[in-house]
C-alpha cells in the first residue's frame, strides 16, 4: 500500500472542566488510503464525531488535541495557525454534517452558496464559477441543474439537500470528505441514494471519504475499511468484510450481533449488558469494556490493552496479545 | 397461538390537519383552504397476544395512527374499538376510563417523556394512582395504599430490569436505555393489555436498542401484552413483528403476515423499502437505488400515491387509487401482473 492519505498517529483530546480535564479521545490511530472510504462506527459518545472534528482542526476551547498527530500527506497538520489551517479545510479537506438544513444558509439561493465556496478557493469569474456550481449540482444528481441553481434550500427535499451540501463539500476539490452521519436524517430509500453517490465520488474522483455513522448497515455497504470505536479508543480497525463477518473484539462482535437483520426473526438479539463508560479523568489502567465483557479475564481489569496488529487488521484486546508476565494483578 | 380473539379493530380512520395560511392572508391572496390528508382511510385489526407494526417513511402518516388508536388525537372519521369499546379522545365516562387503563403508550424519546423534575418511583406510581392498583383478573380498582404503591413500583423496576432503590432517583441519573426502561414500567402501572409504541428505540444506541427490544419480547410473553409497534425500521420490525402493515402517504400499501411479507413483499413500494434498507449481507455488493422520494401529503399524486416511484407503473395507476384488497393495494399485483422477485 502507497503511503496514507490521512494518517492520525496516537491522537489525545482532552477536555479541561473544574474537576480536571477528561479524556475523550485516546491513543486513536488509523490511516485512510486515496480513494478509500473508511467507516467510524461507535456508539453515541465513543468519540466518533470528535475524531473528525480533531482532523478538520475544529476542536474548541474547553477541548484540545494534548498529544498525538494528524498527517495529511505526510504533513502534520494538527498544530497550524487559524490561517494556514484554512488553506486546507476546503480546498483538501471538506465536511458533510447530518442535518442539510442547517449546514445551508435559508437566506441564499443555493447557487449563490456555490458560487461564494467556489471563488473563496479559485480565482474564477462569477460566470465561471456559475458554471462550475451547475456542473456539480449535475454531478451529484440534481436534476435540471441550470434552473435548481437557482433554488433556495427550503425549496429542496431532504435527500435534495444533502446533495446540495455534497456539492458544496466537492467545490474545492478537496482530497478528503469527512462525512459526518451523512444519512442518518434521511429515509431509507433516500439514504440507499446518497450512500450511492458517495461511492461513485469516491471511486470516480479518487476521493477518500471518513464516513462517521452509528449506522452498521451504512458501513457495510459504504467503507472499505472500517474503525469500530469505544469509549474515545479505537478498538478494532479492518477490512470491512472481515470485522462484520469474523470481528475479533468482544464489543465489535456484540455490536454486529445486536443487529436485527431482515432475513429471520431472531429468538432474542445479543445484546451486551449495560452501557458505555462515562469519561474519565485520565487513561483508563484497564480495558473500558472490560465491565460490559464476557470474555474478560485478569489483565483485562488492571491494564489496557495495547493495539495488535494481525495481518491488515489492528485490534486492542488481551484475547490477542501475549499478556505480560507478571502484570496482571 | 391458540386464542385468536381480536383485541383492537381500526375501521376507515383517517385525520386531516388544516395546514391552511392564516384567514386574513388567505382572504387577500383569494387561496383556499388547505388540508393535509395525514392518515386516509386506514383499517386493520390486533388479535391478543400479537405484535402489529406499522413502517412507513417519515410523513407517511404511522405514528398519527399510533396516537388515535390510543386516543391522544381526535379521529377526523372512522373508530377505533378495543374490546368492541369504542375508543375517543377526551372521552371521560366511568366505562372511558376502564378501557384506557388497559391502553397504555411508549414514546420515542426517553429524554422527553419523564419529567425531569419527578423522582422515578412518582412517574412509574402515576397510573398506578390515577388508575388504581391493577387486580388479576380485572377485578374493580381499590384505592392503593402508599406502601401498597411503593411495593408495586418496586416490582415494576425489577421487572424491567433495574432496581427497585432507583425509584429515589431523577431521570437525568439513567442512560437512555434506562429512561426507555423507565417508560416502559410507567406504561406497564396500570396493567395494560395493550400497549402502543412509537419507534421505541430510534433514539437509542444499537447494543441498548437490543436490550430493550429483548426486553418488550419478554414482557409480552410473560404478560401477554398486545403491541401496535411503529418503527421506519424494518430490520427492528422483521425482529418485533408477527404482522405487518406498509404505509405510504396516509394510506395501508400492504399488510399482512410478517413472515409472508418479508420474504414475499407483493407491493413496489414494500420491495423498494426492502430493497433499501443498508443490511450487513450487502458487504462489497452494489445496488439501484430507487429515485426520487416521498411526496408532500398535501399535494399527493393523483391516482396511486407511489405511481410517480414505481418502475411498474401503467396507465391505470395514474387514475384510480388502487383499494387494499386482499392484504395489498396495487392494481399489478391483483392482477397478478408484476414480475416475481428474483434476486
Amino acid at each position: 500500500m502507497s503511503a496514507p492519505l490521512l494518517s492520525v498517529r496516537k491522537l489525545r483530546v482532552e477536555f479541561a472542566t473544574r474537576k480536571g480535564p477528561l479524556v475523550a479521545l485516546d491513543d486513536v490511530s488509523f490511516d485512510i488510503a486515496r480513494g478509500e472510504v473508511l467507516g467510524v462506527v461507535g456508539e453515541s459518545g465513543a468519540g466518533k464525531s470528535l475524531t473528525g472534528l480533531a482532523i478538520m482542526g475544529l476542536i474548541d476551547p474547553p477541548g484540545r488535541i494534548v498529544s498525538g498527530e494528524i498527517l495529511l500527506d505526510g504533513e502534520r497538520i494538527d498544530h497550524l495557525s487559524e490561517d494556514r489551517m484554512r488553506l486546507i479545510r476546503g480546498p483538501r479537506i471538506a465536511m458533510i454534517f447530518q442535518d442539510p438544513l442547517t449546514s445551508l444558509d435559508p437566506l441564499f439561493t443555493v447557487g449563490d452558496q456555490l458560487v461564494e465556496t467556489i471563488r473563496a478557493h479559485q480565482p474564477l469569474s462569477a460566470q465561471a464559477a456559475r458554471q462550475k456550481a451547475i456542473g456539480l449540482l449535475g454531478e451529484v444528481g440534481i436534476p435540471a441543474p441550470e434552473q435548481r441553481v437557482d433554488s433556495w434550500p427550503h425549496e429542496f427535499s431532504g435527500g435534495m439537500r444533502q446533495r446540495v451540501v455534497i456539492a458544496l463539500a466537492m467545490c474545492a476539490e478537496p482530497e478528503l470528505i469527512v462525512a459526518d452521519e451523512p444519512t442518518t436524517a434521511l429515509d431509507v430509500s433516500v439514504q440507499a441514494q446518497i450512500i450511492r453517490l458517495l461511492k461513485r465520488l469516491a471511486r470516480e474522483r479518487g476521493l477518500s471519504v471518513m464516513l462517521v455513522t452509528h449506522d452498521m448497515g451504512v458501513i457495510a455497504e459504504t467503507a472499505d475499511r472500517v474503525a469500530v470505536m469505544y469509549a474515545g479508543r479505537v478498538v478494532e480497525t479492518g477490512p470491512v468484510r472481515e470485522v462484520v463477518h469474523a470481528a475479533l473484539h468482544p464489543y465489535a462482535q456484540g455490536l454486529m450481533a445486536a443487529i436485527p437483520t431482515l432475513e429471520t426473526r431472531a429468538v432474542r438479539l445479543a445484546q451486551i449488558p449495560g452501557s458505555m463508560p462515562r469519561l474519565a479523568p485520565r487513561t483508563r489502567p484497564y480495558c473500558a469494556f472490560h465491565t460490559r465483557c464476557d470474555k474478560r479475564f485478569e489483565p483485562c481489569s488492571s491494564i489496557a490493552p495495547p493495539v495488535t496488529r494481525m495481518g491488515g487488521r489492528e485490534v486492542a484486546c488481551w484475547l490477542h496479545e501475549p499478556v505480560p508476565a507478571g502484570a496482571a494483578r | 397461538m391458540s386464542e385468536a380473539r381480536t383485541l383492537v379493530e381500526v375501521e376507515g380512520l383517517r385525520r386531516t390537519f388544516d395546514v391552511s395560511r392564516p384567514w386574513l392572508t388567505r382572504m387577500l391572496a383569494r387561496e383556499p383552504q388547505r388540508f393535509l390528508k395525514a392518515v386516509d382511510g386506514v383499517s386493520f385489526d390486533i388479535k391478543a397476544g400479537e405484535t402489529f407494526a406499522i413502517v412507513g417513511e417519515s410523513g407517511s402518516g404511522k405514528s398519527t395512527v399510533a396516537r388515535m388508536v390510543v386516543g391522544l388525537l381526535e379521529a377526523t372519521a372512522g373508530k377505533v374499538t378495543i374490546d368492541r369499546f369504542e375508543i375517543r379522545a377526551g372521552a371521560d365516562s366511568v366505562e372511558a376510563r376502564r378501557v384506557r387503563r388497559r391502553i397504555q403508550m411508549i414514546f420515542q424519546d426517553p429524554f422527553a417523556s419523564l419529567n425531569p423534575r419527578w423522582r422515578v418511583g412518582d412517574i412509574i406510581a402515576e397510573p398506578i394512582i390515577a388508575f388504581g392498583m391493577p387486580k388479576p383478573a380485572g377485578g374493580r380498582d381499590d384505592a392503593p395504599s402508599p406502601e401498597a404503591t411503593r411495593r408495586r413500583v418496586g416490582e415494576l423496576l425489577g421487572l424491567v430490569g433495574l432496581d427497585p432503590v432507583d425509584a429515589r432517583k431523577y431521570p437525568h441519573q439513567f442512560s437512555g436505555g434506562q429512561r426507555q426502561r423507565i417508560a416502559i414500567a410507567r406504561a406497564l402501572a396500570a396493567g395494560p393489555d395493550f400497549i402502543a409504541c412509537d419507534e421505541p428505540t430510534s433514539a437509542l444506541d444499537v447494543s441498548v436498542q437490543a436490550q430493550i427490544l429483548n426486553l418488550m419480547r419478554d414482557l409480552q410473553e410473560q404478560l401477554g401484552l398486545t403491541f401496535l409497534f411503529i418503527s421506519h425500521n424494518l430490520s427492528v420490525v422483521r425482529h418485533m413483528a408477527t404482522r405487518v402493515g406498509v404505509m405510504y402517504l396516509g394510506k395501508l400499501v400492504e399488510i399482512g403476515n410478517a413472515a409472508e411479507l418479508f420474504a414475499r413483499p407483493r407491493h413496489p413500494y414494500t420491495r423498494m423499502l426492502l430493497d433499501s434498507v443498508p443490511d450487513l449481507s450487502m458487504v462489497g455488493k452494489d445496488r439501484t437505488p430507487v429515485a426520487g422520494e416521498i411526496p408532500s401529503p398535501i399535494d399527493p399524486p393523483k391516482g396511486c400515491a407511489f405511481h410517480p416511484r414505481c418502475k411498474f407503473a401503467v396507465d391505470i395507476c395514474r387514475i384510480d387509487v388502487p383499494p387494499l384488497i386482499d392484504g395489498v393495494a396495487c392494481h399489478l399485483a391483483q392482477d397478478g401482473r408484476l414480475p416475481d422477485l428474483s434476486s
